[in-house]
């Protein structure tokens, strides 16, 4: 296991709920991830895939349960984690400056330079981030969310609203990401994407995970109906 | 040609001819408006930002408050300095009455709320747009007011447009706390309000012309800044 997997894995969440006005939107909900690489979160809509993503990042607390990262309770030991949102909330400010803020933030690392290369953003270093283009913007917003040198990394589904050639530039910087080592969990809509960047899949329904598997697996031979009927591209109620 | 049209030509050929004793008076205005800007925007920014990122018990008295505050009346606001800086007063001891020194004061003390006020308003906004961004990257609360304010700049230049324009428009509270003392602390609103009162229309309508010329390059910047901001993208 690589230096960042071992700080990170395994990912447990135990006995997870979260309810909201009332109503349960997640759980109880057991899930371990133990293995490198990409995660897939999939699901129809409403499933909770977004919601147990934020619960894992810690942007919002469980009604009940416990998250833990390699045996060590999320908050205390968590480890250093970015998320990218489905919708990227850039500063208002240059490229290079949103790339300079993330970087402040974890106290140096890769120069921004390097790191703007890597998105194919060089050329538009001194650009208003917010005048990029809807595929440079979410690059731009992995790009900052790897300034932060995560050992982990959550997607909300980055190329929802990108068009198949910024889809594939995103999916090459995600692939590369999880080749350094740095586990990511990905939410997905998109069995192609799953089938072409995950490891492993965990398929939610009405705010539980029903199944989790290898991805390839998973997707040709899904145990439950609910995903035998999402991966047939049939409507699941 | 009549008294006003006299009175119109003087003006300009006081305003062209640069005459010292009104470039004087514009000068000390401009001198004691920007330097109450400049503290007001020290205290009203960051109080301002800090109290739309802030939840605490009292917050809703404090906004209700500084909204209230937003429409002081100067004189009101010049009737306490004067007292804070009359000879019996708590800050006697300063000497700073009918000083530029305490006419900054008070155009401070009046412009600060509305600083502060329309701060929180527009950084509450920004803030909302940024509030999961934050969370989510572990930015510490001493690095979002500052990252709030540098984000919300182009808004935060029209704020202090609007608090300069206030300032400097003031008669109230520089005439009660600077006294209107020629050389010393007279400035354009009070120098008008004398001449107007002394007959001399040429005087106080080329102060007036000054005024206005402010109001307008005012206005003009703040237009100009929310255009750049818009081809910027706010950004």
């Amino acid at each position: 296991m690589r230096s960042h997997e071992a700080a990170v894995l395994p990912i447990e969440a135990r006995g997870l709920r979260y309810k909201a006005g009332g109503r349960a939107l997640i759980g109880p909900l057991d899930l371990t991830i133990s293995q490198g690489g990409i995660t897939a979160l999939m699901g129809p809509n409403g499933a909770g895939k977004s919601l147990l993503l934020r619960l894992l990042h810690g942007l919002i607390r469980p009604t009940a349960g416990t998250i833990s990262f390699s045996g060590r309770a999320a908050g205390d030991g968590a480890p250093r984690q970015a998320l990218v949102f489905q919708k990227p909330v850039l500063l208002r400010r240059s490229v290079a400056a949103n790339i300079s803020f993330a970087r402040s933030l974890a106290g140096g690392g890769e120069h921004v330079d390097d790191i703007l290369a890597e998105a194919g953003l060089t050329a538009q270093a001194r650009q208003p981030a917010r005048l990029l283009s809807g595929g440079e913007q979410q690059r731009l917003a992995l790009a900052r969310a790897m300034a932060l040198r995560p050992q982990l990394l959550f997607l909300d589904e980055p190329t929802a609203s990108l068009d198949p050639p910024a889809t594939l530039l995103m999916e090459d910087m995600i692939a590369g990401i999880a080749q350094r080592g740095i586990k990511i969990v990905l939410v997905t809509h998109d069995v192609g994407q799953a089938r072409r960047l995950a490891d492993d899949i965990a398929f939610m329904h009405q705010g539980r995970i029903v199944e989790h598997g290898p991805a390839g697996t998973l997707i040709e031979a899904a145990e439950t109906k609910e995903a035998q009927a999402f991966f047939a591209h049939r409507l699941v109620l | 040609m009549s008294d006003f049209e006299q009175a119109f030509a003087l003006a300009l050929r006081l305003l062209f001819s640069f005459d010292p004793a009104l470039i004087e008076i514009v000068a000390l205005s401009l001198k004691v408006s920007l330097s109450a800007l400049f503290l007001a925007g020290l205290i009203g920014l960051p109080f301002g930002a800090a109290v739309a990122v802030t939840r605490f018990p009292g917050r809703g008295g404090v906004i209700i408050l500084l909204n209230a505050m937003m429409g002081l009346p100067p004189v009101v606001i010049g009737l306490l300095v004067y007292m804070l800086l009359s000879r019996a007063g708590p800050l006697g001891v300063l000497g700073l009455l009918y000083t530029p020194a305490a006419m900054i004061i008070a155009q401070t003390i009046l412009i600060a709320p509305i600083i502060a006020a329309l701060t929180w308003q527009v950084v509450e906004s920004l803030e909302g747009e940024y509030s999961e961004l934050f969370r989510s990257m572990r930015v510490p609360f001493h690095r979002r007011v500052p990252t709030l304010l540098f984000d919300a700049r182009f808004s935060l230049m029209t704020v202090m447009l609007a608090g300069f324009g206030r300032a400097v428009a003031e008669v109230g509270a520089v005439m009660i706390v600077g006294g209107n003392i020629d050389h010393l602390t007279r400035v354009m609103t009070t120098a008008i309000a004398l001449e107007t009162a002394k007959g001399d229309l040429a005087q106080a309508l080329a102060l007036g012309f000054v005024l206005v010329l402010i109001a307008i390059t005012v206005n003009g910047a703040v237009i100009v800044i929310r255009q750049a901001a818009r081809r910027r993208a706010y950004a």
